[in-house]
C-alpha cells in the first residue's frame, strides 16, 4: 500500500457509520482554580482521585507496619491492645475501599475511559467534579476519626455489631465507629454521582465504529466493576444508616437484648446476623470491583507487551461478564462460622466454586497469551505476569475457604489473611504498579526511571511473596488472626515467633521501597527520558491523541474513527506489527486481518 | 467544540432489534440522551437502596420477640365518632399518584413546546409533593406526640418505631429534593430557558426539555416507591 494514496483510498472505499452522539460542550477551565482544582476534565479528576487515594493510603501502610511490629516485636513500639485493633480496622477499610476502589474506579476509570472509548470528556463533567470532591470529604472525615476522642473505629474492618458500636470496642461508644460511617455513606454517595457517568460514557458515548466488542479489555473491566459498586454500595449505604441509628438514637436494628459490663443495654430483638448478610451483599461484589478492573487492564498490559492479540477476546469479556454476575450470589461464603443454617452454606459453597470457571478461563487466555508471544520484559510485563502468579496462587487458596468443611478450621486463622491479601490485595497492587509504568508516558510524556523500577518490581515481588507464603503455614498451625499477641507455649511451637519476625522484617522493606517508586515518580515526570507518541505501539485509542500528554477535550479537531478491535498486533502482511484501532482497512489492504 | 453542535448532523438509526443495537457503536440505548439514561441507572441503584430498606424491615420484624403493633389502628384517625383507619395515608397516596399524573402531562406539553401549561403542570406537581411533605409531618408529629419514638412504641415492638421514621424519613427526603428541583425547574420553564437554551448556572449545560422527561423518570420513581411502602409498612 503506497503511503502517499491512502487519504483517497480511504475516502472512497471505508464507510464510517453516521454520528448519533451530539458533540461534547466542554467547559474550558478560565482561571487556575477552574484548571487544577474544581477542574471538569476527567483527566485531571482522574489523577486527583489517585493521588488522594494514594495519600489515605499510606496511612493505611504505616498502619500495617505498626501491626506487624507489634505482632513480631512487642514493646518496640509501645501500644495497647485498643491501639492495635484500631490499626487492623483502618488498614483494612483503607487500603479496600479508599485506596483500591477509589484509585481503579475514580483514578483509572476517570483517565482511560473518555481516551480508550473516543470520547472528549465524560458525559457530565460538572457530576464528574462534585464526584471527586464528595470522595474527598469522606477521605477528610475517615482521618478526622484519627483526631476524636476515644479515636477511630477498632471493630475490625467487617464493623460487625454488637461490638463495633458497644463500649469495649475502641472508638464503639464515641465519634470513632460514627465517622467511619458517615464516612463510608459519604463515599457512597460520591462514588454513585462518578460511577453513573462512567456507565453512560462507556454506553452512550463512544466514537463512531467503536462497538462494545472492539472495547479494549480495560474498559470492559471497569465498566462492570462499575456496575456492580452501583448496585452493591447500596448495601453498605443502608447498613451504615442503620447502624448509625442504632449507636446515636438507640434503635434496635442489629442490636439484639445484650448485656455489656453488667448492665442491660437498652436495646433488644435486633439481628446481628442481618448486618453481616447486608455488610457481605457489598462486600463480595466488592471483592471483584477491585478485582476485575485488575483483570481488563492486565490483559491490555500482557496483549501490548507480548505483541500479541489477546487470546480468546469474547471469552474474556463474558468471562468478567458472569464473575460479575456471579458476585452478587456468593457473599455468604463470608458467613461459614456466623450460624447460618448448613443449607446456605451448601448453596453458597456450590455457586462460590463456580466463579473458579470463568476465572481459571482468564488465566489460560492469558497465559495462552503470552505462548509464542514476542515477550518484552518492560516492567508492566514484568508486573502483569507477577500478577498472573500471584492471582493463581490466591485463587487456588480460594478452594479451600470455599468448601464449608476446610473452611471451618482455618477461619479465623492467617491462612486467610494470606489468602485474601494475595488475591485481591497483592494481586490488584501488582497490576496498579504495571499500569502506572505503562501509562506514566501517557500523562506525563516521560517514562519512569527502568532501573530503579527493576529494583521496585523485584523487591515488591519477592517481598510480597515473603509476608504472605509463610502465613499460610500460620493458619495451618492455627495461629488465629486479629490477635494482638501471639501466645508462646503450650499452644505453638517457638518457631512462630520466628516465621513473624521474619515476615515483619519483609513488610518493612516491601512497604520502603514504594517510597523508592514514588521517588521516581516525582523525579521522572520532570527529568525522565522523554517517551514521545504511542512509545509502547499499542492499539487503542488513549495513545492516538494529537498532543502527548492529551490536553482537555483529548482529541483533535475530528475525533477518530474506529475500524478494528485494540488487539491488531503482529499480523501478517501489515508493515509495522501493531495496526491501531483507527486505521482504515484501506490502509492495511495487504494485511490479513480477521473481521473484527 | 464550541459550538460545533449545530452543524453537525445527527442521526438517530431506526428501531432494531436488541441483540443488533447493542453490538453497533457509539450507543447501546439509540436515541436515549445521556441524562436520560444516566437516570435510569441511578434509578436502578436507588432501587437497591429501598429493597434493602424494605428487606430489612422484613427481617426485623421476624427477629424482634415484641409484638408487632397494629398498623390500621396506630395510623388511625378519628373522624366525629368514628375511627377511619389508614384515612390520612390514603389521602397522601392519592395526592402523590395524582402528582404523578400531573408530571407526565407536564413532559408531554414540555415536548409539545407548550410552555405554560407545561409550567402550571410542574408547579402543580410540586404543590402536590409539598403537600405530601406537609401531610408526612403532621403523620410524624401525631405519632411523636403519641409517644412513639426510633428506640421505643407504646404500641408494641421498639423496631415499628425505628423503621416507621427511617423508611418513611428516607422517602420523605427523596420528595423534598424532588419538591426543590421541581421548583427550580418550573421557574426554568416560565423563564423560557428550555426554549432559549439558557446555560444551567453550575453546569454550564444548555437547558433542554428532556430535563423534564429526566425529572418525570425520578418522580414516578418516588410515587412507586411509595406504593410498596404503603403496601409492606401500612397494608401488611
Amino acid at each position: 500500500m503506497a503511503a502517499d494514496s491512502y487519504e483517497d483510498v480511504a475516502k472512497s472505499k471505508d464507510t464510517i457509520p453516521a454520528l448519533e452522539v451530539q458533540p461534547q460542550d466542554l467547559y474550558h477551565a478560565k482561571s487556575f482554580w477552574t484548571k487544577y482544582i474544581f477542574c471538569q476534565d476527567a483527566k485531571v479528576i482522574g489523577i486527583q482521585y489517585g493521588l488522594t487515594a494514594v495519600a489515605i493510603g499510606l496511612v493505611g501502610l504505616a498502619s500495617s507496619w505498626l501491626m506487624r511490629m507489634q505482632i513480631a516485636f512487642p514493646g518496640v513500639i509501645p501500644m495497647d491492645p485498643a491501639a492495635y485493633y484500631q490499626l487492623v480496622t483502618m488498614h483494612g477499610m483503607i487500603m479496600v475501599v479508599y485506596l483500591l476502589t477509589a484509585l481503579f474506579l475514580g483514578g483509572f476509570g476517570n483517565f482511560l475511559i473518555p481516551l480508550m472509548v473516543g470520547a472528549r470528556d465524560m458525559v457530565f463533567p460538572y457530576v464528574n467534579m462534585v464526584s471527586y470532591w464528595v470522595f474527598f470529604l469522606a477521605v477528610i472525615i475517615l482521618a478526622a476519626s484519627y483526631f476524636v476522642p476515644g479515636g477511630p473505629t477498632g471493630a475490625g474492618w467487617t464493623l460487625y455489631p454488637p461490638q463495633a458500636i458497644t463500649s469495649g470496642t475502641p472508638g464503639g461508644d464515641g465519634l470513632g465507629i460514627v465517622l467511619m460511617l458517615v464516612s463510608l455513606a459519604v463515599f457512597v454517595i460520591g462514588f454513585t454521582m462518578g460511577g453513573l457517568n462512567y456507565v453512560i460514557t462507556i454506553l452512550q458515548a463512544r466514537t463512531r465504529g467503536m462497538t462494545l466488542m472492539r472495547l479494549p479489555l480495560t474498559v470492559w473491566g471497569i465498566f462492570t466493576a462499575t456496575v456492580l459498586a452501583l448496585f452493591a454500595f447500596p448495601a453498605l449505604f443502608v447498613a451504615g444508616i442503620m447502624m448509625t441509628l442504632d449507636n446515636m438514637l438507640g434503635t434496635s436494628f442489629f442490636m439484639p437484648a445484650i448485656v455489656q459490663f453488667g448492665e442491660q443495654m437498652t436495646h433488644e430483638g435486633g439481628s446481628p446476623i442481618l448486618f453481616q448478610h447486608l455488610f457481605w451483599f457489598f462486600g463480595h461484589p466488592e471483592v471483584y470491583i477491585v478485582a476485575l478492573p485488575a483483570f481488563g487492564i492486565v490483559s491490555d498490559l500482557i496483549s501490548v507487551h507480548a505483541r500479541k492479540n489477546i487470546f480468546g477476546y469474547r471469552m474474556m469479556v463474558w468471562a468478567i461478564v458472569i464473575i460479575g454476575a456471579l458476585s452478587f450470589i456468593v457473599w455468604a461464603h463470608h458467613m461459614y462460622v456466623a450460624g447460618m443454617n448448613p443449607w446456605f452454606g451448601f448453596f453458597f459453597a456450590t455457586t462460590t466454586l463456580i466463579i473458579a470457571v470463568p476465572t481459571a478461563i482468564k488465566v489460560y487466555n492469558w497465559v495462552l497469551t503470552l505462548w509464542r508471544g514476542n515477550i518484552r520484559l518492560t516492567l508492566p510485563m514484568l508486573f502483569s505476569i507477577a500478577f498472573i502468579i500471584t492471582f493463581v496462587n490466591g485463587g487456588l487458596t480460594g478452594l479451600f475457604l470455599g468448601n464449608v468443611a476446610v473452611d471451618v478450621p482455618l477461619s479465623d486463622t492467617y491462612f486467610v489473611v494470606a489468602h485474601f491479601h494475595m488475591v485481591m490485595g497483592i494481586a490488584p497492587v501488582l497490576v496498579i504498579l504495571g499500569s502506572i509504568y505503562h501509562w506514566f508516558p501517557l500523562i506525563t510524556g516521560r517514562f519512569l526511571n527502568e532501573r530503579l523500577g527493576r529494583i521496585h518490581f523485584w523487591v515488591t515481588f519477592i517481598g510480597s511473596y515473603a509476608i504472605y507464603f509463610p502465613m499460610h503455614y500460620l493458619g495451618f498451625m492455627g495461629v488465629t488472626r486479629r490477635y494482638y499477641e501471639v501466645f508462646e507455649g503450650e499452644a505453638f511451637t517457638y518457631s512462630i515467633t520466628g516465621i513473624n519476625q521474619f515476615i515483619t522484617i519483609a513488610a518493612l522493606i516491601t512497604g520502603a521501597v514504594q517510597f523508592l517508586f514514588f521517588y521516581n515518580i516525582i523525579v521522572s515526570s520532570k527529568r525522565g527520558k522523554k517517551a514521545g507518541k504511542n512509545p509502547w505501539k499499542a492499539c487503542s485509542l488513549e495513545w492516538r491523541t494529537e498532543e502527548v500528554p492529551p490536553t482537555h477535550g483529548n482529541f483533535g479537531k475530528e475525533l477518530p474513527v474506529v475500524y478494528r478491535w485494540a488487539y491488531d498486533f503482529s499480523v501478517p502482511g501489515a508493515d509495522k506489527d501493531y495496526i491501531t484501532q483507527d486505521t482504515p482497512p484501506s490502509a492495511v489492504a495487504n494485511a490479513k486481518v480477521e473481521q473484527t | 467544540m464550541e459550538d460545533s453542535s449545530s452543524t453537525v448532523k445527527i442521526v438517530v438509526p431506526p428501531k432494531q432489534s436488541f441483540s443488533k443495537e447493542w453490538a453497533s457503536d457509539q450507543k447501546a440505548f439509540k436515541g436515549v440522551p445521556w441524562g436520560k439514561a444516566m437516570m435510569w441507572i441511578f434509578l436502578v441503584s436507588d432501587t437497591f437502596v429501598f429493597s434493602i430498606f424494605l428487606i430489612s424491615y422484613m427481617t426485623v420484624r421476624f427477629s424482634t420477640k415484641a409484638e408487632w403493633p397494629n398498623a390500621s389502628e396506630v395510623f388511625g384517625l378519628h373522624v366525629g365518632h368514628y375511627n377511619v383507619p389508614l384515612l390520612l395515608i390514603a389521602i397522601m397516596t392519592f395526592i402523590l399518584i395524582t402528582s404523578s399524573g400531573t408530571m407526565a402531562l407536564a413532559v408531554k406539553y414540555g415536548y409539545e413546546r407548550n410552555r405554560k401549561m407545561c409550567g402550571y403542570l410542574m408547579l402543580a406537581t410540586a404543590i402536590f409533593g409539598a403537600s405530601f411533605v406537609g401531610m408526612q409531618a403532621f403523620e410524624w408529629t401525631k405519632l411523636i406526640s403519641e409517644g412513639v419514638r426510633p428506640w421505643e412504641n407504646p404500641f408494641g415492638a421498639p423496631q415499628f418505631g425505628a423503621i416507621f421514621f427511617m423508611i418513611t424519613g428516607f422517602h420523605g427526603t427523596h420528595v423534598t429534593i424532588g419538591v426543590i428541583f421541581l421548583f427550580i425547574m418550573t421557574r426554568k420553564v416560565f423563564r423560557g430557558d428550555f426554549d432559549t437554551g439558557r446555560r444551567g448556572f453550575f453546569t454550564s449545560q444548555k437547558s433542554h426539555y428532556e430535563a423534564i422527561e429526566i425529572m418525570g423518570l425520578y418522580w414516578h420513581f418516588v410515587d412507586l416507591v411509595w406504593v410498596f411502602i404503603f403496601a409492606f409498612f401500612y397494608l401488611w
